[in-house]
């Protein structure tokens, strides 16, 4: 065994999910036991609309290697517009993120809905192989060297 | 400046307004700061000239609070700034008399002192009347020039325009002094690889000493009590120095008056940093201009901002990625 | 600081064969505020309950967080077993292990540690939950039903029955829905007109029933006990109080071109009419697009003959506004539309044609007065082909992936009927599957094989070809046989998928109902509560939820019309206690909460407060509890984060995150 094997990277990914599509699609990837990596852990909220982009930058400067926001499909959410708020902000979000060269296949929106437990799984499988693929995220970590 | 202070002496004394908001001398020739003129012989170190960067609007949250009219002096850019807090209703149209002032470009005393003058005793050509193209500056050195444009804040080159967008009255001559792109900046960041991004904004941030200057200039960043300073948006229920807010505040702050924040460039004009703080802000303008339309935040009163609206059809965050 | 108690559920070995259950108890007691761990093999069972109300009282817990399924299935059921023991039920949290973690994660040691952070998170989360306590609303005692088919119709008399107001809105001219286009139902074959139009008239003689025709929802606000909703009530242009449904307006309507829906557009109809003899209202409508009065101003012969001066041609929309408890929504479905299919030569040639439209070819009161005959020639067939499947069960986009679940019966039906009564017709069915689980169903279906010889081929249709003599070729496999079959029809019928109405998106977003990929109505739990929305106060009966046939529609009908009665016989409702609360010191005032806030929940006022002493009066965000649903689309919008939401508060959600990137 080389030393890399043992020190294999283990993302840690947090998915924020909200409580009437996504979660519910969650749930039913498990009841239909498709699996994803443990890495990913969910995060119970009302709404994509609740998600405050303070979240997200608060998880990456906590040693998150990826953040994903869950949310029912634009047109389809439980409270009629949260997911069109959440889709604008986390559009500037992600766009700031690049801007100052945080590697941006680090956050994602997904639409999930509570019959796709299917899609549930399989963008968890996606993104936590994306998130190997860009390693450890030093970067927000680094955004200020104080020395 | 002469009939500035006239007008406003003339709507003190017949009451139509309890006090003034302008600006003051400071020690140094380049160093007026806002303030408040309630007497007549207050006036004596009124001042208005090139120097007069500060974006007063802000000062009116609180004046508006007290008794009676307040007169406030606001630049072309700066009615933006009431605009968007007559929108936020932080501020009573009722109780401000507005006189829009000209404005022929501002300056920065740091773009002149990068050229090598130093030791500085007094400035020409700064007054709001001239029309010089070319500053005189008396130093301890002797006299040395300076072109106007070259010793010109980076956001008069790309400035919104001359129009008081508010006003009770006008007084003083304006000039045009656009003579840049206003999202050149934006548009070579975005050009730059995640690397050299990244290399850019590090050190940039890194300068940062966390004074709050930024925040304190902010037309925007009026919020009653700042959420870095508040117990209720940490877990640790602990304010301030905790690294969150070390790594993440220009972000968040950037965030938080995205879709509200007019451009005025306040805060890079204040950072002791010199930390380009703007371009945080205007990539965001960019960004809500390419995606939703475009929109100037404090052209008017408006309802909703870009960010507390949206369409059916709105881009989805992946284009993030997919612009590359 | 909290004493928190720990209780991880084992759920049989659902959580216990990949979770190591002692492990995530043992882990729970380094967690700061945790005093008790222990875990059992069902935490929900009464036992397991009992354990926590126990622990709750004898270590003086404050909070509880159990590791179990997901909250969506038992946080209630621990919310009530920990406010039966005496603490505030919003001081109970669940850590999802099974559905997040054990069903998910095959290796012990990795879903063990994914279970010890799950419940790092709940813990970290309610170290900072506060005691919360629900508000109280109203309930208006009176039931919206949205569409006037079988569904609407047996759902609004159940209602009606248990002796509450109930109002039904149906966008077309009559009630009736689509069993009214049927001739005969199965298993039983009897006429589906007989059956449905006494429903009809009950449900229209109700005195707890009012019906609006011709009417569409246009506004829905309000929440679960308490919904106010505008009904558009299109102009007939006939007052409805004078029409005595004589019927001679559509005798003499000079404009008799427009396709009748009723007919499924197999013949015209005026553009005056009723759109069948049994229609309830039995009061024509106008169709402006049609009528000749409306288009040119001149005509008005409804008018002239009209002894009863019913007719009004400047009658405008109305809008009703009325409130609600609860609503049930009854939209029912449609045809596909067979444009992706062009293979089976549905637009090429009027002998290819759908089941639905078989329906009315076999009904007396059809465009052939019941006489089976080809709309081309009108000659009698004698080789009839029925191609099942026709985008349901459909693998690519063309079609629908799930199983329409009527076809296969109506087809027997319809193949036993023709063969009844009109022996020299040879019927051939080509289906991928033959399904027909139900009462006497697989029976009725071996008759169809046995009794009367209706030649059933397991094969798909590949095309079908007309032919210049007016016949149609039909090329299809046989997979029993493994061979090609090349048949010659004089008609083929198409198993048409079924689908949701296509107002139904429209409705369920009023609504704020969530709806799935199908446009189906999703229900609250699949198996636990299938006639629920998962908002509050809504309903589904019929196909809007999934397809079904009448009796499962009948039944769930009445399923939605108790859990309705349910909810009416209720005089008040408690709200769920997780809204927003402004914290008025912080609170700018600036108005970009109330812009976000779907509910209108947040106003301003000006006030004064008192900061510490220091006392001013400006302006102030203030919530309706009553209203607000707790999204927390204002919680974001707020810079300063005096605007925050009671039971997923900025504090605990950070904690959460805090807690999983630790």
């Amino acid at each position: 065994m080389s030393i890399e094997a043992n020190e294999e990277f283990k993302p840690k990914i947090v998915a924020f999910c909200c409580n009437w599509c996504s979660y519910a699609g969650a749930d039913l990837a498990g009841s239909s036991r498709l699996g994803y990596p443990a890495d990913v852990k969910i995060i119970r909220v009302p709404c994509s609309c609740r998600v405050n982009p303070m979240f997200i930058l608060r998880a990456f400067e906590k040693g998150a290697d990826g953040v994903i926001l869950c949310g029912c499909h634009p047109g389809d959410c439980h409270y009629s517009t949260g997911n069109f708020y959440a889709r604008r902000r986390m559009t500037m979000l992600f766009s700031m993120l690049d801007y100052i060269g945080v590697e941006n296949g680090r956050t994602r929106v997904e639409w999930v809905s509570a019959a796709e437990g299917v899609k549930f799984s399989t963008t968890m499988n996606e993104f936590v192989e994306k998130i190997h693929s860009l390693g450890k995220n030093v970067r927000l970590g680094d955004l200020r060297c104080r020395n | 400046m002469q009939e500035l202070i006239a007008r406003a002496k003339e709507l003190l004394a017949d009451g139509t307004v309890a006090r003034v908001i302008g600006w003051k001398a400071g020690d140094l020739p380049y160093n007026p700061e806002p303030a408040y003129f309630e007497k007549e012989e207050d006036f004596d170190d009124f001042v208005y000239n090139s120097f007069c960067g500060a974006n007063l609007s802000k000062l009116m949250i609180e004046a508006c609070k007290l008794e009676g009219k307040t007169l406030v002096c606001l630049k072309p850019c700066d009615t933006y700034s009431f605009n968007q807090l007559l929108t936020e209703h932080r501020v009573d149209r009722d109780k401000a008399y507005i006189i829009g002032v000209g404005c022929k470009g501002k300056l920065d005393i740091e773009r002149i002192k990068k050229q090598g003058i130093k030791g500085i005793k007094s400035i020409k050509g700064a007054e709001i009347t001239d029309d010089a193209e070319t500053l005189t500056i008396d130093t301890l050195y002797g006299e040395k020039t300076c072109a106007f444009k070259d010793a010109m804040l980076e956001r008069c080159h790309v400035c919104k325009g001359k129009e008081h967008k508010i006003y009770d009255e006008i007084i003083g001559e304006s000039k045009d002094t656009k003579d840049a792109e206003r999202f050149a900046e934006v548009e070579k960041i975005e050009a730059m690889s995640p690397e050299e991004k990244f290399a850019f904004f590090q050190k940039e941030l890194s300068k940062c000493i966390r004074c709050n200057a930024c925040r304190n200039a902010c037309p925007a960043c009026s919020c009653r009590k700042c959420v870095f300073d508040s117990t209720k948006f940490d877990s640790q229920q602990k304010a301030n120095v905790d690294s969150f807010e070390e790594k993440m505040f220009h972000i968040i702050r950037a965030f938080h008056v995205a879709g509200r924040c007019t451009d005025c460039g306040e805060c890079s004009r204040v950072c002791p940093q010199g930390i380009p703080l703007h371009l945080f802000n205007r990539k965001f303008i960019k960004d809500i201009d390419e995606l939703y339309g475009e929109y100037q935040a404090g052209e008017e009163v408006v309802e909703r901002g870009p960010l507390t609206s949206y369409t059916f059809e709105d881009a989805e965050p992946g284009i993030v990625a997919e612009r590359g | 600081m909290q004493r928190i108690g720990v209780f991880v559920c084992h759920c049989g070995s659902n959580i216990a064969a990949t979770v190591d259950v002692k492990k995530v108890a043992e882990w729970a007691l380094k967690e700061p505020g945790v005093v008790h761990a222990e875990d059992y093999p069902y935490m929900c069972s009464e036992a397991g309950q009992s354990k926590i109300q126990a622990a709750i009282k004898e270590k003086n817990l404050t909070g509880v967080v159990v590791c179990s399924c997901s909250p969506r299935m038992h946080e209630t059921t621990f919310r009530e077993a920990a406010e039966r023991a005496g603490i505030n039920p919003y001081m109970v949290e669940i850590a999802n292990i099974r559905e997040h973690c054990s069903w998910i994660h095959k290796d012990m040691e990795e879903a063990t540690k994914k279970a010890v952070i799950l419940m790092r998170a709940a813990v970290a989360k309610v170290n900072l939950n506060t005691p919360l306590k629900p508000g109280e609303s109203r309930v208006t005692k009176r039931a919206l039903v949205i569409g006037g088919g079988i569904a609407g119709i047996q759902t609004a008399l159940d209602i009606a029955e248990a002796g509450y107001k109930v109002d039904i809105v149906e966008k077309t001219p009559s009630i009736g829905g689509r069993m009214s286009q049927l001739d005969k139902t199965f298993p039983t074959l009897d006429c589906s007109a007989c059956i449905l139009t006494p429903k009809m008239v009950e449900v229209n003689k109700h005195e707890n029933v009012n019906i609006y025709t011709y009417s569409e929802v246009e506004k829905v606000s309000g929440f679960v006990g308490d919904f106010t909703v505008d009904i558009r009530k299109k102009a007939r242009s006939v007052d409805m109080d004078k029409c005595t449904g004589c019927g001679v307006c559509q005798e003499k309507c000079p404009s008799k071109k427009t396709p009748s829906e009723f007919n499924r557009a197999l013949n015209t109809r005026t553009a005056i009419y009723t759109p069948f003899a049994q229609a309830i209202p039995n009061v024509p409508v106008i169709d402006r697009e049609a009528c000749i009065k409306f288009k040119t101003g001149k005509c008005g012969i409804c008018e002239k003959v009209c002894q009863a001066g019913a007719i009004k041609y400047d009658q405008e929309d109305e809008i009703i506004t009325e409130k609600y408890g609860a609503i049930v929504v009854a939209t029912g479905f449609d045809m596909i539309k067979l444009d992706n299919y062009d293979e089976y030569a549905y637009s090429q040639s009027k002998d290819v044609i759908t089941s639905l439209e078989l329906e009315r070819i076999m009904n007396a009161a059809g465009p052939t007065k019941g006489h089976l005959e080809r709309l081309s020639d009108g000659k009698a067939p004698k080789e009839m082909v029925f191609i099942q499947c026709v985008g349901s069960r459909c693998s690519d986009d063309r079609g629908k992936s799930y199983c329409s679940k009527i076809c296969c019966m109506y087809t027997a039906k319809h193949a036993m009927l023709i063969r009844d009564k009109y022996p020299d017709v040879n019927v051939t069915v080509f289906y991928i599957d033959v399904r027909t689980p139900g009462k006497n169903f697989d029976e009725f279906y071996r008759r169809a094989v046995e009794d009367y010889g209706v030649n059933y081929i397991k094969g798909q249709v590949g095309k079908v070809i007309p032919q210049p003599d007016g016949k149609l070729l039909v090329r299809g496999v046989d997979l029993i046989d493994n061979k090609q079959i090349l048949k010659e029809a004089d008609m083929v019928v198409l198993a048409a998928a079924i689908e949701p109405n296509k107002d139904v998106r429209k409705i369920a977003t009023m609504l704020t109902a969530s709806i799935d990929t199908n446009n189906f109505l999703t229900e609250a739990h699949a198996k636990l509560r299938p006639v629920e929305s998962p908002t509050a106060g809504i309903f589904l009966s019929g196909v809007c939820q999934g397809p079904k046939d009448i009796p499962e529609t009948v039944s769930q009908a009445g399923a939605a019309a108790v859990k309705a009665i349910g909810l009416l016989a209720k005089d008040k409702l408690m709200t769920n206690p997780c809204t927003a609360k402004p914290d008025e010191l912080m609170c700018n005032g600036c108005s970009q909460c109330a812009n976000v806030c779907p509910y209108g929940a947040i106003s301003y006022e000006v006030k004064e407060i008192n900061d510490h002493g220091v006392r001013e009066t400006r302006r102030v965000a203030s919530v309706n509890s009553a209203l607000c649903q707790g999204c927390g689309a204002c919680t974001v919008t707020c810079p300063s984060g005096a605007m925050d939401l009671q039971g997923f508060s900025n504090r605990q959600i950070l904690a959460e995150v805090d807690a999983i990137c630790r």
